[in-house]
């Protein structure tokens, strides 16, 4: 006989179910090892910096400008410590270059979308007092001023040097007001002052008024000298 | 601290700390829920009533800012334009939900009286702090035109 004889193929492994489904089991369960293991809730970790407290910045006193010889130099000293509040977000909110102003220390745009209008305190259908009133609202934290306003737009500061807004306080068609009004703008208006006690969350400008105040007095003394 | 107020033309005596918002005294304590809270925050216009004629939102205005001057609520609205914007309200069948409407018309109501025949942008204008999650805006603008023509107002374009 020439009969084949019949050829032994290698016998293959075979999975059954059962070992499968072990395997799934445990890729499930240390899964959910490692989803569910045991973590600090957020609420317990450290407070974001945009939630802490408000830090309150000193500016320099004149008194630390006094070693600059060359008055010129030193009213341009000057003028950059007291840009350290004009360019505060503070200031620069309703400063803006358009007609709708910005708000919170991230300047965005203000929510809801208000416009100047043509006295600066809103259009004669959504005025600005529809919302903000004489004084910070505590329950709300809705700021507030009796002279609550944007400046005109000739004033506008937002996305212009400090060189720029310098030339622009001086020009007395652009900012309407003589050195002695600015000064009195500077140091003693209140509604530049709600920027040293702007309530809520706000940070406020550097300072205080009055040191604001002796900066820019002290500024148009040594010849009210602008940067580059 | 006792505070006399003038709301839809009486006078109420209410006893609240100075800080309390006003919608809280018009809702909690004298019963004029027309008048609804959204936000608290004066961001979305549903808590708008009328102090001497202008509209202000009541979450954020202290009973010590309030003093003497007269407040409208939604429940106490009359006159053409408030006739007109009602009658526009339920011909073009504006809420959705409705939650927004009270406000929505306070605000169109003062926004007729200031300019009886406003422009889309007027509207648009004027109507930013009102804010509606059903985004009846386009319906809201329509009935505002139809209520300015009723009205006597003449709608540009």
């Amino acid at each position: 006989m020439t009969g084949r004889k019949p050829r032994h193929r290698p016998r293959r492994r075979r999975f059954g179910c059962l070992p499968i489904l072990a395997i799934v089991i445990a890729v499930v369960a240390l899964l959910a090892a490692v989803f569910l293991r045991s973590r600090a809730l957020p609420e317990n970790e450290p407070l974001p910096s945009v939630r802490a407290p408000v830090q309150q910045v000193d500016l320099r006193p004149v008194s630390d400008f006094a070693a600059i010889a060359d008055p010129a130099e030193r009213s341009v000293a000057l003028f950059k410590e007291a840009g350290r509040v004009i360019q505060h977000p503070r200031c620069l909110n309703c400063h803006p270059r358009g007609d709708r102003p910005t708000q919170t220390d991230a300047m965005r745009p203000h929510n809801p979308a208000v416009l100047r209008g043509g006295d600066g305190h809103g259009l004669s259908t959504l005025r600005c007092t529809t919302c903000h009133q004489t004084q910070n609202a505590k329950v709300s934290g809705v700021p507030g001023n009796p002279k609550w306003a944007l400046a005109p737009v000739e004033m506008a500061w937002q996305g212009k040097s400090l060189g720029e807004i310098c030339r622009q306080l001086l020009d007395p068609a652009r900012s309407h007001m003589t050195r002695d009004q600015l000064l009195h703008h500077m140091a003693h208006d209140e509604l530049v002052g709600w920027a040293w006690h702007p309530g809520g969350k706000r940070s406020p400008a550097p300072g205080t008024q009055a040191q604001f105040g002796n900066l820019i007095q002290s500024w148009i003394e040594t010849g009210a000298q602008c940067p580059a | 601290m006792a505070f006399t107020l003038s709301i839809n033309g009486r006078t109420h005596r209410v006893e609240e700390d100075g800080n309390t918002p006003l919608l809280w005294v018009l809702r909690d304590t004298l019963g004029l829920t027309g008048t609804k809270y959204g936000c608290g925050v004066a961001q979305c216009g549903a808590c708008t009533v009328h102090i001497d004629g202008k509209p202000v939102r009541s979450c954020v205005l202290p009973l010590d800012a309030v003093g003497a001057a007269p407040v409208t609520t939604i429940e106490a609205i009359s006159g053409p334009e408030a006739d007109a914007l009602r009658e526009s309200w339920v011909a073009r069948d504006v809420p959705q939900c409705g939650f927004c409407q009270s406000g929505q018309m306070m605000s169109a109501l003062a926004l007729l009286r200031t300019i009886p025949a406003p422009s889309d942008a007027d509207i648009d204008q004027a109507m930013s702090g009102n804010i509606c999650r059903c985004a009846t805006y386009n319906r809201i603008r329509a009935a505002i035109h139809d209520a300015a023509t009723k009205a006597d107002g003449r709608t540009r374009t």
